[in-house]
């Protein structure tokens, strides 16, 4: 046996994430276990305040994904109550979340995930005459998929990229790299040419301006970004917002700069990353388990509940043969807690309704290291009917291609046949980072149109932002049961809430990072995260790159994937529902 | 004291709560001047945390920034700091030397909500470019350099600059059940590693409300006994910048107030900067108008909703909720939550999610103070009685101004 390695902490994530990989003599990952090492309890928390309330809370899961939860939450009270929001408030509520998948996918694939891929040192080296050369390349092979165009490159002249080098020497000079210092540059593999990482170096800062601007656009409707403020159960509040048409205006340019970043620095970096890289996509190097599952979400009409048509459609593809798509049914999904710090009553996986959480920490091995035979994580593993699923952009894009979704497959088929690279490649590490920026393509694509409906809407008179309910005549008295399930940037997310006499009785989200950084489960198999690893050869042990880089490619996200209910860890009844208007089938 | 008495309830919510002496006169500011330039001069005298550090000038310049951005960013920082304008060229200067001030930033129970609204600092994008200069020496979310390399960068760092650095902490500490955070090859908890970081640090910053009062993971039933960093760090000077999350402009107000005095701005009795938390939302709220003509949102998108009237019966508690957002907002002052017609929820206030972070107004909230952090302890110069008064009073207003509405329009100005 060769080395034990552990890395703690994985940095550029958002929450705590410790992983420990076993190599072989030849240095390649044959065992992997991933822990999440932070725990807050907000399940707990939600019990026995009023519904209404939950959303705003359950929204502080993440500050990152923020507003996913809020409006996954909102969604989950909505649907225990039978209440259903305007169209306005559909369209609203689809805009912010589709300014927040632009916005964090353009910040992972940039600042969380690039220095992964790309050599900071390197580009000091390179000419920035034959990187303004390099970029013109990448972006002229893409063709605009709404006008036909040929691409252009992102703030490309040889000068610019000059400034940028200059720059950079002087940090360099200057002794300081700051968040560049002590990593990895000059691990062999960094396979970027110096030019090449002077053209995604300098995107790199460019990005860290526009995602300022992609803020805003969940600030004009939301309030603000992180945490917007703006959706109440039966709607959203920003009713001035919708009908001032300065702001509709804002929205429209801000929209128009994400999508020349997106199309012309972004995409284009991603088809140089995917093809300098494609022998490893190719050989399936950080593939995992190759099932996939997606939720769906995104409305695009206004029939309720899992009913309507969606953007992303739902689905689960398994052993990543596309012929087959099976329909996600939420009754089977459960969660298991044999290598969590949790212990349940019964032995045997739960269900999120009857699900039961009482915390039991059995902490490190005396070397501190994981204890991998027993629990090692405080995040649980979720299974859907008996199969281990990775979720995220790349399982949406699967499940919609295999679906034949019409836009998805246009957008997928678009870039690939652009890189040259056949549909295989999406089944590895540079696959799922590919599937997060055609996806951003898509979304930015998509938002227009819902921008565009808004304005139509509220200009021929509909300002409606909100469903009247009346929540004590709903409430009193009643036990009621509701989910939510949607698509954050990282996956499918699920809340589901039990009400009882108006106040919470029981809450559980089980979220993308729980799916994907979930520990081993009651028949030992792996997380995604952990599958993703193994076979992975390493270049130098000491230096876990290449950890980093599958293990960013799914973009965790651990505070939202550590999460527990029912402190008391008494086993729940099954409650009696009365559906209303028969949308519940729980 | 009469609650119903329409005169007293008009005077006590058009009053401004005005805790900052904003006017101390001349020979108080010529004393602080001197005091500045002293330390000014005291820290140019000092090495920058790099050798060969580039100058400020040129790190605009690098930056693509220019002279006149920065000296509109300095007179709008001088204001928030409530200094007069005479002050500018300090402020100018203090920003200057900044790379003699290391940073270390780290995580605990956390959300990286801070984090994430750091990165959208503007301003133009001066306030990140100054913390920038400020030499962050840790930080997870954004360093590139992971597990040992990074854990060697956070030693190295203690090492280099040991008393010196400020430490900004994010996420509140599981004092309760320390097992809940752990971090590193040698796994620490939370609690070990904030108080050893806090040891070497000259001050440490909290930043957001989790930090500052526990947040989130504090809010009832508190399931890991999360706390603050002032209930963890001893001996050390804390700052709190609560907010969920803190808004930028209060973090870098904090450091440039660090920079000119050496010492921690003027604070309230929760240990938040007066600068920035010296008045209650309300007293600058654009909807305050209507307020006080008795004019509410009654429902979630009705009449009032889409002619801005005032939220305080839809659950906002702006009127007990100490912060700037009325002033400086989010985004580049893109928008706020009271903009987007939803009420304050009191973020920046202890215990929040269980005081006031309702849909509902604070009369009818199932409110849950936990012992000994009542609402009233959050306002300094609330005394109890007021405070009750303040949330009965507002109560009555609303109902009233309800009623009047009912009345025929002239009586209803002359009642509210
Ligand atoms: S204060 Fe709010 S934004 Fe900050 S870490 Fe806590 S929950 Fe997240
Ligand atoms: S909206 Fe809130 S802060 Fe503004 S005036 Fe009304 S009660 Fe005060």
């Amino acid at each position: 046996m060769g080395k034990h390695l552990v890395v703690d902490p994985i940095t550029r994530i958002e929450g705590h994430l410790r992983i420990e990989a076993i190599l072989d003599e030849n240095n390649v990952i044959v065992d992997a276990y991933s822990s999440s090492t932070m725990w807050r309890g907000i399940e707990i928390i939600m019990k026995g305040r009023d519904p209404r309330d939950v959303p705003l809370l359950a929204m502080r899961i993440c500050g990152v994904c923020t507003g996913t939860h809020y409006y996954t939450s909102t969604q989950t009270v909505e649907h225990a109550l039978g209440v259903v929001p305007p169209k306005n408030a559909r369209l609203v509520r689809n805009l912010i979340q589709g300014s927040l998948y632009i916005h964090d996918h353009t910040v992972h694939f940039y600042h969380l995930h690039a220095l992964d891929w790309v050599d900071v040192v390197s580009a000091l080296k390179a000419d920035p005459k034959k990187a303004a050369a390099e970029a013109k390349k990448w972006a002229n092979m893409l063709t605009d998929p709404i006008t036909g165009e040929t691409i252009q490159p992102w703030n490309a002249g040889e000068g610019a990229y000059r400034a940028v080098q200059e720059r950079l020497k002087k940090f360099v000079k200057a002794g300081r790299l700051g968040p560049f210092a002590n990593a990895y540059w000059g691990n062999k593999s960094y396979k970027l040419t110096p030019e090449q990482n002077l053209v995604a170096v300098s995107h790199y800062l460019d990005a860290l301006d526009m995602q300022r601007e992609m803020a805003k656009l969940m600030a004009i409707f939301g309030g603000k970004n992180p945490h917007p403020q703006s959706l109440v159960v039966g709607g959203v509040t920003c009713v001035q917002d919708i009908k001032n048409p300065t702001r509709l205006g804002q929205f429209g340019d801000i929209l128009r700069k994400s999508r020349e970043f997106i199309y012309r620095a972004y995409l284009p970096d991603l088809l140089m990353a995917g093809a300098v890289y494609a022998d490893e996509a190719l050989k399936g190097i950080g593939r995992g388990l190759g099932n996939y599952m997606a939720y769906g979400d995104f409305r695009m009409d206004d029939n309720p509940w899992y009913k309507g048509k969606l953007l992303f459609p739902q689905g689960v593809v398994l052993n990543m043969d596309l012929s087959t798509v099976y329909d996600v049914d939420q009754s089977k999904i459960t969660e298991d807690v044999t290598h969590s710090w949790y212990e349940y009553d019964v032995n045997q996986p739960l269900h999120p309704f009857e699900g039961q959480t009482k915390p039991k920490y059995t902490g490190f091995k005396e070397d501190g290291t994981l204890n991998t035979k027993g629990k090692y994580s405080w995040i649980k593993s979720p299974i859907y009917d008996d199969h281990r699923v990775e979720v995220g952009p790349l399982a949406r894009m699967i499940v919609g291609y295999a679906r034949g979704d019409e836009r998805i497959k246009h957008y997928v088929d678009w870039l690939l046949k652009s890189g040259n690279l056949p549909v295989k490649v999406l089944f590895s590490t540079v696959g799922r980072t590919a599937g997060r920026a055609i996806e951003t393509a898509l979304m930015v694509d998509v938002m227009q149109e819902w921008l565009t409906e808004l304005s139509k809407n509220v200009a021929a008179g509909d300002l409606s932002t909100w469903t009247e309910y009346d929540f004590d005549r709903l409430t009193k008295g009643k036990e009621l049961k509701g989910y939510g399930l949607t698509e954050a940037p990282r996956g499918a997310l699920g809340h589901w809430i039990r009400i009882k006499d108006g106040k919470v009785e029981n809450y559980q989200a089980v979220v993308p990072s729980t799916w994907n950084g979930a520990p081993r489960d009651y028949k030992n198999r792996m997380g995604a995260y952990e599958a993703s690893l193994i076979g992975t050869p390493m270049s130098n042990p000491d230096q876990p790159l290449e950890i980093l880089r599958t293990i960013h490619s799914f973009d965790p996200c651990i505070a939202c994937a550590v999460h527990v209910i029912d402190a008391k860890g008494k086993e729940l009844g099954v409650y009696k529902v009365e559906p209303i208007g028969g949308f519940c089938n729980v | 004291m009469n609650i119903t008495d329409r005169e007293h309830l008009r005077a006590l919510f058009t009053k401004p709560t005005n805790y900052i002496n904003t006017n101390r006169g001349d020979a108080y500011y010529r004393e602080l001047y001197k005091k500045m330039e002293k330390r000014l001069t005291e820290l140019r005298a000092q090495k920058p945390v790099r050798e060969a550090e580039m100058k400020f000038e040129e790190y605009l310049k690098v930056w693509e920034l220019t002279r006149r951005d920065f000296l509109k960013w300095v007179s709008a920082t001088t204001a928030m700091l409530m200094l007069p304008p005479q002050f500018e060229p300090l402020v100018a200067q203090a920003a200057e030397v900044m790379n003699r001030i290391p940073i270390i930033w780290i995580n605990i129970q956390d959300c990286a909500g801070n984090t994430e609204a750091l990165l959208r600092s503007y301003s133009p994008t001066v306030d990140e470019l100054i913390l920038e200069y400020l030499s962050v020496e840790y930080h997870e979310v954004i360093m590139a350099a992971a597990g040992d390399q990074a854990e060697q960068n956070l030693e190295k760092a203690v090492k280099d600059f040991d008393g010196k650095y400020l430490l900004f902490v994010e996420g509140s500490i599981p004092v309760g059940m320390p097992e809940a955070f752990t971090i590193g090859r040698h796994p620490k908890t939370g609690v070990e590693h904030v108080k050893h970081l806090a040891e070497h640090a000259v001050a440490v910053i909290a930043v957001g409300s989790c930090a500052a009062f526990g947040g989130v993971p504090a809010a009832h039933p508190n399931p890991t006994g999360a706390v603050g960093v002032m209930d963890v760090v001893k001996g050390k000077p804390v700052i709190n910048i609560p907010a969920c999350p803190a808004n930028p402009a209060n973090i870098t107000g904090v450091v440039i107030h660090y920079i000119l005095t050496g010492e921690i701005p003027e604070l309230d009795s929760l240990l938040r900067p007066k600068f920035a938390f010296g008045y209650r939302i309300h007293d600058n709220c654009e909807r305050r108008a209507h307020f006080d003509a008795g004019e509410f949102v009654e429902e979630w998108g009705d009449f009032g909703a889409k002619n801005n009237f005032c939220l305080y019966k839809m659950g906002c508690k702006g009127p007990f909720t100490f912060n700037n957002c009325s002033i400086v907002r989010y985004n580049e002052g893109t928008n706020w939550p009271i903009g987007v017609g939803r009420g304050c929820i009191g973020c920046s206030e202890p215990n929040f999610w269980d005081v006031y972070a309702t849909e509902r107004p604070i009369a009818d909230s199932p409110i849950q103070p936990p012992a000994g952090r009542g609402v009233e302890s959050t306002v300094d110069q609330f005394g109890l009685g007021v405070l009750t008064a303040t949330a009965v009073g507002i109560g009555i207003h609303a109902v009233a101004s309800a009623l009047a509405g009912k009345k025929d329009k002239e009586e209803n100005k002359e009642e509210v």
